[in-house]
């Protein structure tokens, strides 16, 4: 078996077995980085030397003992919005190139401890603002299972790099289906934990009552193993909760498992091909003892409005802060502190982030907050009393991760509202803090991953990982990998075993 | 000349006076060296978040409770948008929506008798960091270190008449807070700071005319010549046929007049909302409670309790606790020597001429209350001399801590040799023969002078009561 058919938790184990160290799997993702991100550009910073003086660090650790982590020593990436002491962190923005945090993220902190092995940081969108991460100011990343194709955002650089195995799990952010929509484009298990299961301290905010850090990952069982890892109160996050860490997923009976059907995400704007494969997603999940249950989620058609009028408010708050004075982009030789202000924040920041912090402070400006933040707030507590009515009736619900396959580049980008619509499925699910997964369920006629989404009750994490890994225990749509990029046909992959 | 009054609101800022800042764990500590206090939260850096600090609402919720207020039981915070290099996050974490408390008063002493003056809401906020110019590069630098400091924000009615009326009230506010403990209102300091909201009318109107508000005032003194200044300003604005402009006006106390900073056309949008970082708190009524049952004597308790207890005459009862730093001198050097009569003299009289001299503060004063008590217990042993005593009370209130030293080291102690007393009085009655007949006369007067001859002769050292004794003895009519 080849050492890229493995997932991270079967590496994991034969690590934990010596029978593959952790330097040994180090170098074969590095190896795989530099054969594939001519082609990708999954990362914006490889930080391959710290990697390997890392990879051989926990393995002593593993070694004698200290790590023991079903992780320990896996290769990994971080998506570049979450601050990591002493290493670059750009949000793809050439507002914070040159940034480098003086601290870690918690959720940092917690890799750290149980030895996993960063190997470096993955493109996005600009701030995570976009679904296709080609508003990265450090040019796109492309899909691995077709380089003409974006491989969706804002986690994009993770969903790729996982997907053309450059390591073997990556953390992405999710605000509005950041994780779970480039996930479904590129063919892996991507989550959005429940709002306050993990801590946000450190990740650069979008939009602060919506972001979340999840795993994008090979499979179910090794996006449980992250999620159990990340999740927990966090002391300097008041918003994060106390409540018991996901269990992780073991067989495939869901018999007495209601998997609620929501009949507006399954209707017009939905491509035939991506609704035949998720609904083949319900019949599978039936055949495995679930009931399916028709749903109803009337108030869908206003979460893309109210979903962009809170996340762009509080983005122009959260984005104020960039003004070229402390870090990041400082324009030279200008005086005016006004006219510095001015400089640093139109060519510190790409169009895309431009449109949402006008966007937010009109929303939030004198005479409009009531006409647009506040009813948006209100139609966020009537779209959570949806989901609420809908778990009355069902333990988790099933519908697409994205209304399409991943398109070609540059096909939204005259027209950015056509891209918000897309992410139809997804914007809902963090309005009403539930947590969702994409998991992969197909390909459609041109060979392009089908994603399907399961969305549960508030720290109902446990029922997703169920379902899917019961899933995936019968499919193995999550096994396959596209080709490796930019290497020859016929070549002899790296890391054999 | 139609009659005008003045009617004025105040913002009040206070910083409270807790060990760390309100969202992070650094020191509140006044001073340091720039950007010294802070750490990635209170500076503001990429993906930081806030904690509230449990202390901080503590205060704000103990300061509401002193004020008559209620308080919000479902509170939180909302962002205050603006851009401004001192400000690293360009927004302040404020409340606007949900203050903290709500419709309390305090009370206040007017000539026409007590008045309530309505206080309309307190808020908990950040403080901002400083900016510094340096004339000599030529640049501007900014300090961190406040970033972060608590602060309430308290927001009167606009209930008040008169400058008087609004020292009053200043003064009512400074005492309750200082003896809640909850912020040491020092205004040199800028840790109670006042910006005056005044507008005028004509007498008997009840609408009220445009208001102006006015920032920049360091001292009482400085608010009180403001508000008349402004007043003035106004009426002859509105005599002359012109019309007041809202506006932010800067007071110049060495001018001796205001000047516009901006007017409300040119007003910022702050774009307040709530702030998503930090959950709405829930404030139970038990933790109230808890506060309630915590709260310290204040100042009109201990007037009371000054002259139930101590018998204190209820004008020496008011000075004493005018400032809480002098009150709680007064108490501690009472308890120690338990003589508070004694204690209360010396406060009042040479404590009180001292801090005029020195031109100082009461919570500026280093004086010991061991120091005190101690030279109030040696006057009452009849252990130095009241005339001594002036002296050694100036060493302890110039912060002197060994006041037995000081007197052994100045042979300070009283004569006790009655030999000495003999030999005084006798030197004395020789040189002064005249005054010694004069008072055989029946001139009273004239054994003042020979018992202050003698105190003389004795180095100031004498016991004045028995040189007069010997005196009278001695003189015997």
């Amino acid at each position: 078996m080849e050492l890229f058919d493995l997932t991270a938790l079967e590496l994991g184990e034969r690590i934990r077995a010596r029978e593959i160290g952790v330097e040994e799997a180090t170098r074969a993702c590095l190896s795989r980085i530099e054969a594939q991100e001519g082609t990708l550009h999954a990362f914006i910073t490889v930080t391959a030397e710290a990697a390997l003086r890392r990879a051989r660090e926990v393995q002593r650790g593993i070694d004698d003992g200290t790590y023991t982590h079903p992780l320990a020593g896996v290769p990994m990436a971080i998506k570049d919005l979450i601050s990591t002491r002493g290493v670059e962190t750009t949000c793809a923005s050439r507002m914070l190139k040159g940034y480098v945090p003086t601290y870690d993220a918690t959720v940092v902190r917690k890799l750290d401890a149980i030895g996993a092995v960063c190997l470096g940081k993955t493109n996005m969108d600009e701030f995570a603002m976009g679904s296709s991460t080609e508003s990265s100011a450090f040019g796109v990343t492309r899909n691995p299972w077709d380089a003409s194709r974006v491989p969706g955002g804002s986690s994009g650089g993770s969903a790729a790099a996982v997907a053309a195995r450059e390591v073997f799990y990556a953390l992405g952010s999710d605000t509005g289906g950041s994780i779970r929509q480039p996930a479904s484009f590129c063919g892996v298990t991507g989550v959005k934990p429940t709002y306050g299961a993990v801590s946000r301290y450190g990740l650069i905010a979008y939009a602060s009552s919506l972001d979340q850090i999840g795993p994008i990952a090979i499979d179910a069982r090794d996006a449980a193993a992250v999620t159990r890892l990340l999740a927990g109160i966090d002391p300097l996050d008041a918003t994060s909760v106390d409540a018991p860490p996901p269990a992780m997923p073991e067989g495939d009976d869901l018999s007495g498992l209601r998997v609620g059907v929501p009949r507006e995400c399954f209707a017009d704007g939905l491509n035939g091909e991506v609704r035949a494969r998720v609904l083949a997603v319900g019949d599978a999940l039936q055949a495995l003892g679930a009931t399916l249950v028709p749903v109803e989620l009337p108030m869908l058609p206003y979460a893309i409005p109210a979903y962009y009028v809170l996340a762009c408010a509080e983005a122009s708050s959260n984005l104020s802060r960039y003004d070229g004075l402390r870090y990041g982009f400082h324009p030279e030789g200008i005086e005016d502190l006004h006219e510095y202000y001015l400089t640093a924040r139109s060519e510190g920041f790409g169009a895309e982030v431009k449109r949402r912090i006008l966007l937010g402070a009109f929303a939030l400006s004198s005479g409009y907050y009531d006409a647009y933040y506040d009813k948006a707030q209100r139609v966020r507590t009537l779209i959570a009393r949806d989901f609420a009515r809908c778990f009355e009736q069902a333990d988790v619900l099933l519908t697409p991760a994205a209304p399409t396959t991943a398109y070609p580049l540059g096909a939204h980008a005259d027209d950015p509202i056509s891209m918000y619509l897309g992410d139809i499925y997804t914007v809902s699910i963090n309005l009403a803090g539930l947590p969702g997964m994409s998991l992969p369920c197909g390909f459609d006629g041109d060979g392009l991953p089908v994603g399907a989404q399961l969305i549960g009750p508030a720290f109902g994490e446990s029922r997703l990982f169920a379902a899917a890994h019961a899933y995936q225990t019968h499919t193995d749509f999550h096994r396959r990998r596209p080709p490796e990029a930019g290497a020859a046909k016929g070549a002899k992959a790296n890391g054999e075993l | 000349m139609a009659s005008y009054e003045m009617v004025i609101g105040l913002e009040v800022h206070v910083e409270l006076s807790t060990r760390t800042k309100i969202f992070c764990g650094c020191t509140t500590r006044f001073g340091g060296a720039p950007n010294t206090r802070t750490c990635p939260i209170c500076t503001g850096m990429p993906g930081t978040l806030p904690v509230v600090n449990r202390r901080v609402v503590e205060f704000a919720i103990a300061a509401g409770l002193a004020t008559n207020c209620e308080i919000t039981r479902r509170t939180r915070f909302d962002r205050k948008n603006y851009f401004y290099p001192d400000l690293p996050k360009a927004y302040q974490v404020s409340q606007l929506y949900l203050p903290i408390c709500r419709n309390g008063y305090l009370t206040i002493e007017t000539p026409q008798g007590e008045k309530r003056v309505g206080i309309h809401e307190i808020h908990m906020e950040e403080d901002a960091g400083k900016l510094t110019h340096d004339p000599w590069l030529d640049r501007t630098l900014v300090d961190y270190n406040r970033c972060g400091v608590p602060l309430l924000e308290i927001v009167s009615e606009p209930d008040m008449r008169s400058a008087q009326e609004v020292v009053a009230y200043l003064t009512r506010l400074r005492q309750t807070l200082q003896y809640l403990g909850v912020s040491d209102c020092k205004m040199q300091e800028g840790s109670l700071r006042a910006d005056v909201n005044l507008s005028v009318r004509p007498m008997g109107q009840t609408a009220l005319g445009t208001r102006t508000e006015m920032k920049n005032l360091n001292s009482f003194k400085a608010i009180a010549r403001a508000i008349e200044g402004e007043f003035r300003r106004q009426t002859e604005l509105i005599e002359d046929g012109g019309v007041v402009r809202q506006q932010t006006r800067r007071w110049d106390d060495n001018k001796g007049a205001s000047f516009a900073m901006r007017s409300k056309e040119n007003a910022q949008d702050y774009r307040y909302f709530p702030e998503p970082d930090l959950p709405p708190m829930e404030i139970a009524q038990a933790w109230i409670d808890e506060i309630a049952a915590r709260e310290p004597e204040l100042r009109e308790a201990k007037r009371a309790r000054y002259q139930r207890e101590m018998g204190l005459p209820d004008y020496d009862a008011a000075l004493l606790t005018e400032e809480k730093a002098t009150a709680d001198l007064f108490e501690r050097a009472s308890a120690l020597c338990g003589r508070p009569a004694d204690v209360a003299h010396w406060l009042m009289g040479d404590a009180m001429a001292l801090m005029k001299e020195r031109q100082i503060a009461p919570d500026q004063m280093t004086l010991a209350p061991e120091a005190l008590a101690r030279v109030v217990t040696l006057v009452a042993e009849g252990r130095v001399s009241r005339q001594s005593a002036k002296e050694i009370f100036v060493y302890a209130f110039d912060g002197g801590e060994d006041v037995d030293g000081y007197v052994r080291e100045h042979a300070l102690q009283m004569v006790q040799d009655d030999g000495a007393y003999a030999r005084a009085v006798e030197e004395v009655l020789a040189r002064c023969a005249k005054d010694a007949e004069s008072y055989s006369a029946g001139n009273e007067k004239a054994l003042g002078f020979l018992v202050g001859q003698t105190m003389k002769a004795l180095g100031g050292k004498g016991d004045a009561k028995k040189v007069g004794e010997m005196l009278r003895e001695r003189l015997a009519r």
